[in-house]
């Protein structure tokens, strides 16, 4: 048994450690040491409050087993995702971290005396208030991340989800949430808690259904704050330093990431949560327009183009990671490094469906971290390059972005693909992309399409080289 | 008159939010997916609450009404855990230099 003060100390330098885990990764040479101080500050953790329990009886075996069976699926999980499966792995994580909120708060209300809140049916106060923001958030996380998994998996369309009355539905419920915690601190009627998690289950859903595929980043990075927010109202309820300090964190990296994301879509993450962009409404429109003349050519067009280039410059996009065509396009670019060109990768900050999802792709393919740049730092070199071939990516190169008040993707910063030298532009059809716009850059005069499945058309380019 | 403990977690947490704020913007945009997933494993130390809850049983009833819920959130955050921490490890090994 070790005494309180001590154990809070322990739990102090958890969160140290936690944050030194965050520190690591502002460079990928301090980042696997980083992921170590995390692993040490959660040992410690689990380890102190063992000791500070004290309890070894028949129930701490059972903790360990299921400590265990837990672990090994986690650790089986771990090892068997492929990368491509990542965004719908991390918002399945955040799943089970708001459903554990859910589950300690729920502990805690019918068993308050084993955390020192008071007894059972007169629970402290501001325990009480605590308990019900963390249950609530948790279970909005948990449903919420249930639907941005299920999009994400492709088992539910990612096209948004929108009825009538949807946004005054959800300012209800939402009020409903404050005046459910009221009564429930007045009361303290198990019947309201139960209410109140079962409300927050339905928010959870409500709020993400409007929200369509490609604004996933800022789904996940958002449901990744509110992981952190249910961490941390956890934490206060159970008087938890290790537990607010990495609520904290979380919640803020969450809230951050999410800002970074709607800032790469140049769009509000109001306007994002109310959901219904992308709608097929939008696509219809774009349709009618008259058919402008295209080129289109084949892979030895694209490889002639490529031998007599100096520089080239790779934009990959989502439909890379949908064709699994990331390994076949670092073999090309190995193959034109032999031939002497110069090749580097820009990535703008929302391609794919979660924020520095084709930088691991890249990664995973064995592509060098220090050949991929981030659109601040490679824009301007486009001017300068012979070649740019975009692999699926679409909205992120439109040029219209910057020509077109009227566009709804105006102001969002984009690639200035459009001023390399020639474009070649790897895609199935002529159909817009999400934001249901047509691309400008399929028209140009230096833009060469190339209709074909992102993987089966760099692995042509190979072969005619 | 002394200060309530609340207020002194209050100060935790709110200096936490800003230590996280400059932390997890030095973090290298290309490390953005497994930063989500080392937040992730790390905001699982939830399980700290998840054992207390669980060790409240005694032993002639291990799993009580109270408890039950204390094991099933041992299970979800260890999953988060161990899954967190390992496909963390699997991302960040991968990320290699360029040969000179």
């Amino acid at each position: 048994m070790i005494s309180t003060n001590l154990l809070a100390l322990f739990y102090l330098i958890s969160g140290v450690l936690f944050i030194l885990a965050l520190r690591g990764l502002s460079s990928p040479e301090t980042s696997r040491q980083g992921n170590f101080f995390g692993i040490l500050g959660m040992l410690i953790a689990v380890v102190v409050t063992f000791l500070s329990i004290g309890n070894f009886s028949t129930s701490f075996v059972y903790v360990i087993v299921f400590l265990l069976i837990g672990g090994s699926i986690g650790a089986m999980i771990a090892f068997k995702i492929p990368m491509t499966a990542m965004p719908e792995l991390v918002a399945g994580f955040h799943s089970l971290v708001g459903l554990a909120a859910v589950f300690v708060a729920i502990s805690a209300f019918l068993n308050p005396e084993a955390f020192n809140l008071g007894k059972s049916g007169n629970i402290k106060l501001a325990s009480l208030i605590e308990m019900s923001i963390g249950a609530a958030v948790g279970a909005i996380t948990f449903s919420g991340s249930i639907i941005a998994f299920l999009k994400l998996r492709g088992v539910m369309s990612g096209a948004p989800i929108t009825f009538p009355g949807q946004h005054i539905l959800n300012l209800i419920i939402l009020i409903s949430i404050i005046g459910l915690t009221y009564f429930l601190c007045t009361t303290q009627s198990s019947n309201l808690f139960w209410t109140l998690i079962l409300i927050s289950f339905l928010v959870g859903v409500l709020l993400i259904i409007p929200i369509g595929g490609a604004d996933m980043p800022v789904v996940i990075s958002m449901l990744n704050s509110y992981s952190g927010w249910a961490a941390a109202g956890i934490g206060f309820t159970l008087e938890n330093t290790a537990l607010i300090i990495t609520g904290a964190l979380v919640g803020s990296s969450g809230a951050i990431l999410s800002y970074i994301m709607c800032k790469g879509m140049n769009r509000s993450f109001f306007s994002v949560i109310l959901g219904g962009f992308g709608g097929t409404d939008q696509v219809s429109k774009s349709n009618n327009k008259e058919q402008k003349p295209v080129k289109s050519g084949n892979s030895d067009d694209a490889a002639f183009l490529m031998k007599n280039a100096s520089s080239v410059i790779i934009v990959p996009g989502y439909g890379m990671a949908v064709a699994q065509a990331q390994h076949a396009l670092r073999e090309m670019v190995d193959t034109l490094k032999k031939n002497g060109i110069k090749v580097s990768y820009a990535i703008h900050p929302v391609a794919g469906r979660m924020p520095g999802h084709m930088n691991v792709l890249l990664a995973e393919a064995n592509v060098p971290y220090d050949e991929v740049y981030e659109l601040e730092e490679i824009n301007n070199d486009f001017a300068n390059c012979d070649v740019a071939y975009v692999i699926g990516a679409n909205d992120v190169t439109n040029p219209v972005a910057k020509t077109d008040p009227q566009s709804p993707i105006y102001g969002m910063p984009i690639l200035d693909v459009e001023k390399a030298k020639s474009v070649l532009f790897v895609k199935r059809s002529l159909s817009p992309g999400y934001a249901g716009v047509d691309n400008d850059l399929f028209y140009r005069e230096n833009t060469l399409m190339l209709f074909a499945d992102a993987k089966k058309m760099t692995e042509d380019i190979i072969k005619s080289f | 008159m002394e200060i309530d403990p609340f207020v002194f977690r209050l100060s935790i947490f709110i200096l936490s939010i800003f230590v996280g704020y400059y932390v997890v913007w030095s973090v290298t945009p290309s490390l953005h997916t497994p930063l989500m997933s080392v937040t992730n494993a790390i905001s699982s130390v939830i399980i700290v609450g998840a054992i207390i809850a669980a060790l409240a049983g005694n032993d002639n009833n291990i799993f009580n009404e109270s408890s039950v819920f204390g094991f099933l959130a041992i299970i979800l955050a260890a999953v988060n855990i161990f899954g967190g921490f390992l496909v963390t490890q699997r991302m960040l090994a991968m990320y290699k230099k360029k040969k000179k």
